[in-house]
């Protein structure tokens, strides 16, 4: 399945039913350089639109909503040692966390990349 | 609210970096250049970076003869400021009745010739409206407050600052830590003070707005110097362990909890007789009851401006003031105020971080050691 991108800025890829999620370049360039990111713990339950994550830039804290419900199956270690990967390769391995679907018709309603980057404008 | 945003007049230069604009204290101002603040602040520890500060408010206190000005001067601000050697600087505070802090400012005895009566006065953007009324409204007749509405702050910081200006003005290699001198470059008349809020050795140069383009090109063309936005300027600030007004300084602070006591001299600290005198004088006899404080959190993540401070049985001590990433230390920081019995260098507190108590001590400022020209 082709990635698609939320409203919040997380793109999304599928595989079977596991969806891997991270932020998208375009968020990464608004945070400035990335400096710790606070993931969720494997096994945790998240419904969609909760903040599940933080992303912590030299500037500030922000959030990250998870765009699909299920539940954690994995989180990418790495980016504890180095938070920076993000602003590097936000849309490949800076990949946040990976959740199995509850819900999988809440993929529906993200945006494909065509309508996400008029969103950014 | 749609605010009507004033702008320097490096502002089409910021924007021709590809500066991020942001609203800062009624200013557009550049927040960072493309690189962004990590290499901006590293830059500025290692070489050279060129600030526009020119939405500071810069002003003259007018006065007859230096006598008669720092006299009147000293009843606003409790520094030495009839000690103030011809070309000297001194950091102070503006007070209320209460002691509380209106402002910090920058003073400078310039003594530039038929200009004896005159101090150079820089106060914070944000407060620079508040500040001059209070200027007018507790200055005696015989002075008058002349503002620099047509003036330009250009910062050069960093260890190579002075190499970068010495190639203009070889005699500034010789200018002091907070002193002042009337400089010539390239024809540009410009009032120089070796001063900065980074820690590092660096300069402060007001010039004439209409200079301030030509100038900026001036310094830019230097490899050495590179543009720093005001992301950085924090993150420097505050790994140097400097207040940041609204943040560490406000109208319910005093300077001995802040810990600026190393600026009114004991002199003044004796015979008071500056608005706000009276708390100053009792906290210095009777103590505080909080005190600003540097915080190491243990982990890596940051805690910011609003964090709860806790002893490490749970009660809630003190606030964060500002915190974030120091690039230099490479980890998180913090100022904040804690109660007086738990300021010691060392002590273990708990930060409180979405709901989590993040480990952390009490650490002595500043982060990084001061690399000022003394």
């Amino acid at each position: 399945m082709n990635k698609v991108f939320s409203k919040d800025h997380e793109w999304v890829t599928v595989e079977g039913d596991v969806a891997t999620i991270g932020i998208t370049n375009h968020a990464q360039e608004q945070l400035g350089d990335v400096v710790f990111i606070e993931l969720p713990k494997i096994g945790a339950q998240v419904v969609c639109d909760a903040s599940i994550a933080v992303v912590e830039s030299v500037k500030a804290a922000s959030e990250i909503f998870v765009p699909v419900s299920g539940e954690i199956v994995a989180i990418n270690t790495e980016l504890s040692g180095d938070p920076a990967l993000v602003n590097r390769d936000a849309e490949g391995e800076a990949w946040f966390f990976k959740v199995k679907l509850s819900k999988p018709d809440e993929l529906s309603k993200l945006m494909d990349k065509s309508a996400y980057d008029k969103f950014v404008g | 609210m749609n605010e009507i945003l004033q702008r320097t007049p490096l502002y089409e230069a910021h924007k021709a970096l590809g500066a991020k604009l942001v609203p800062f204290a009624g200013y557009e101002m550049p927040v960072q250049y493309p690189t962004g603040v990590m290499v901006e602040h590293n830059w500025t520890r290692q070489n050279a970076g060129l600030f526009d500060v020119s939405h500071m408010g810069q002003c003259f206190i007018v006065g007859p003869d230096f006598e008669t000005t720092s006299r009147a001067m000293e009843k606003l601000v409790p520094a030495d400021i009839a000690g103030l050697a011809p070309h000297q600087q001194r950091y102070s505070q503006l007070l209320n009745e209460d002691g509380g802090v209106l402002d910090d400012l920058m003073i400078t005895r310039a003594a530039y010739k038929n200009y004896e009566g005159w101090l150079y006065v820089v106060v914070n953007a944000s407060r620079k409206e508040a500040d001059y009324a209070h200027f007018e409204k507790h200055l005696p007749e015989c002075l008058k407050l002349q503002k620099g509405e047509d003036l330009a702050l250009l910062a050069l910081q960093g260890p190579r600052a002075v190499e970068v200006l010495t190639k203009f003005v070889p005699a500034v290699s010789d200018l002091k830590f907070m002193h002042y001198a009337a400089l010539d470059i390239e024809g540009i008349a410009a009032h120089v003070t070796r001063s900065g809020y980074t820690g590092e050795d660096g300069f402060e140069l007001s010039v004439f707005a209409k200079d301030a383009v030509r100038l900026w090109n001036l310094l830019m063309a230097d490899v050495l110097v590179r543009p720093i936005g005001l992301g950085a300027r924090d993150s420097l600030r505050l790994e140097a362990g400097l207040c940041l007004y609204g943040h560490e300084l406000d109208e319910s602070t005093s300077p001995n909890e802040a810990g600026l006591m190393w600026s009114i001299a004991k002199k003044r600290r004796e015979t008071g007789g500056f608005i706000g005198a009276a708390r100053v004088q009792k906290e210095l006899a009777q103590g505080v009851l909080r005190k600003r404080v540097g915080i190491r959190p243990d982990g890596r993540a940051p805690a910011r401006d609003g964090t709860e401070i806790q002893n490490t049985d749970g009660h809630k001590i003190g606030v964060i003031t500002s915190g974030g990433f120091g690039p230099t230390v490479n980890g998180p920081i913090a100022i904040g105020y804690v109660e007086t019995a738990f300021s010691d260098v060392g002590t273990k507190v708990n930060l409180i971080v979405r709901g989590q108590a993040l480990p952390a001590q009490i650490i002595k400022l500043p982060f990084i050691p001061n690399n000022f020209k003394r």
